[in-house]
């Protein structure tokens, strides 16, 4: 019993302590929807770091990261490094930097709101905001489904799923709505900074209880399937390079991601950010994954829908610290989702309601915002009580669905010739393709080898989005300038 | 050298970043060095270097095919 009031007791101070920073926030928030979304574009280089880490690593890192390494490896270690360290890290320069220049030249808020005034279209600026929240929505349920159910598992389930999924969702709901991006972005800092402290925490402490590194890892080779050596199993070629490539691009167009390119406060911030983001990448899976790696040499017996990371350090670790690193795992995990409950409501808000209902002010404008918060997190958190299949299976396959929105996009942002069909069909065509990969049952999810369907329906978007602008005149209402002659100073 | 010029080999230079992430000429290997595989410190290795090139590249070359091109001087 004294345990189960350490692990709550853990949790709630570290509510309180992001509440109180969302409070701190709202009374220097502004009461106007560009400084409730994106903070007025004045984010500096540690909190621009820092916000853009823990939004894009979730719970991933100490849950869903370590269960692959303890089935089948630490190669996910490279997986993630070439994806998030290297390829991101390119495209936040290719298009991170550029829509920075194109959002704070033209004004714009969300993706959508970008394109559909390029493109002189209302109907494109609605397909984008629509496809980005059908994919976001049952990935947000799934963030609520994992905090539900690690805090019933923490806590031997004295505290229920609904109640562990529910309070996190009105605690979230309660601090976004209160804070907007400015208190995101700082919780995020604040969380950022804890996952790391506690992942080489956890790092050091089982290397140390079982006789160093070295012998933590000398465990794999005896491994069946051998984890020391790189490839085999499930990684193969064509699956590193596949999901990389395809998560790569698809965090790019996760809401919540792709409105970080827009806050920065200056050009320098990007500069500065930029060349800190791989080493921050690989310092925080190196030890996620191996951790998750040794469980398997060391012996630790972990079900098909068992976290591995928690049971690895009841096993070499005091409750007290087994607690704290859950504690960071769900900072993990609302860094993402409050971030996402931002975006997700920006898109409704901005690109669907205002311009398809009726006009409003911006001030009212900052107020809907609030409330859509609060009906996307009450939706997917009745939704994740129910679990149904497809939104399982449009949340595990969401990074795939962004992902095709992500070459259209890049093509229209340094390609002045593309139109709004181009637009039409490379985003519509990738999208069917994608998605009947996924539903239909005759379409494979694999090509050529082992390429992944995503891979396949990226370079399908790519074809049809300049094919058929190449075949098609741009309308009066086609703008390419605004895209254009942009510079920093 | 023309910025043309200069694009293409900060493209090619990204996709050898890209293409080296991984080090596939390692593929099967299963050395150990300082209790981590070896392909685990290439990797850390590759990364840090990563993180030194977009330093570079933040100082000689920021701006590169995404702000319009402007003769200096």
């Amino acid at each position: 019993m004294a345990e189960l009031a350490i692990q709550v007791g853990i949790l709630l101070g570290y509510m309180f302590v992001a509440l109180g920073i969302g409070i701190v926030a709202y009374r220097v928030t502004d009461r106007t929807a560009e400084d409730y979304y994106l903070a007025s574009r004045t984010l500096g280089t540690v909190v621009l770091l820092f916000t853009t880490f823990a939004t894009l690593l979730s719970a991933f890192t100490f849950f869903a990261g370590p269960n692959i390494s303890y089935g089948a490896g630490p190669e996910w270690i490279l997986v993630m490094g070439l994806m998030d360290g290297v390829i991101f890290g390119i495209l936040w320069y290719v298009v991170g930097y550029k829509q920075w220049l194109v959002g704070k030249a033209n004004d714009y808020v969300t993706l959508g709101e970008m394109l559909g005034d390029r493109f002189g279209s209302l109907g494109l600026r609605v397909l984008v905001a629509a496809l980005s929240i059908f994919w976001l929505f049952p990935y947000v349920m799934l963030q609520q489904q994992g905090a539900g159910t690690a805090v019933e598992a923490l806590t031997g389930g004295a505290v229920p799923y609904w109640v562990g999924a529910g309070g996190i969702t009105l605690f979230m709901i309660v601090y976004v709505a209160l804070s907007g991006m400015r208190g995101v972005a700082w919780t995020d800092t604040l969380q950022g900074a804890f996952m790391l402290v506690m992942v080489w925490a956890a790092f050091v402490w089982v290397a140390s209880a079982v006789g160093g590194v070295g012998a933590a890892t000398a465990t794999l080779g005896d491994v069946d399937g051998n984890f020391l050596a790189l490839g085999g199993g499930l990684y193969s070629p064509t699956y590193v390079l596949s999901t990389a490539i395809s998560i790569a691009f698809g965090v790019t167009m996760f809401p919540q991601v792709n409105q970080r390119f827009f806050v920065a406060d200056s050009k320098a911030v990007i500069k500065r950010t930029l060349p800190l983001w791989p080493v921050l990448v690989v310092l925080l899976f190196v030890p996620a994954f191996m951790l998750g790696a040794w469980a398997k040499g060391l012996g630790i017996s972990a079900g098909a829908n068992d976290n591995v990371l928690p049971l690895l350090l009841a096993e070499y670790t005091p409750a007290w610290f087994a607690a704290l690193v859950v504690a960071g795992a769900m900072a993990a995990m609302m860094s993402s989702s409050d971030s996402m409950l931002l975006s997700g409501s920006s898109y409704f808000t901005r690109d669907v309601y205002r311009p398809l209902v009726r006009e409003a002010s911006d001030r009212r404008e900052a107020f809907l915002g609030r409330v859509g918060v609060a009906v996307f997190a009450t939706a997917s958190f009745v939704a994740s009580l129910f679990q149904p299949a497809t939104l399982l299976e449009i949340g595990d396959t969401a990074f795939g669905g962004f992902a095709q929105l992500a070459l259209p996009v890049i093509v229209a942002l340094y390609w002045p010739r593309t139109t709004r069909w181009g637009m039409y069909a490379g985003i519509g065509l990738s999208q069917a393709f994608y998605l009947s990969s996924v539903f239909v049952g005759f379409v494979p999810g694999t090509y050529f080898g082992g390429w992944s369907a995503s891979v396949v329906g990226m370079v399908l978007g790519l074809v049809f989005t300049v094919g058929v602008s190449a075949v098609t005149t741009p309308d009066a209402a086609e703008d390419p300038s605004v895209y254009e002659g942009l510079s920093a100073d | 050298m023309t910025s043309r010029l200069e694009a293409v080999g900060w493209g090619v230079v990204a996709l050898i970043l890209v293409a080296l992430a991984v080090p596939w000429f390692m593929w099967g290997s299963d050395a150990v060095a300082a209790g981590l595989p070896v392909w685990v410190w290439w990797h850390v290795g590759w990364l840090c270097l990563t993180s030194v090139v977009f330093w570079v590249f933040t100082r000689r070359a920021w701006g590169l095919g995404v702000e319009e091109v402007t003769p200096r001087g």
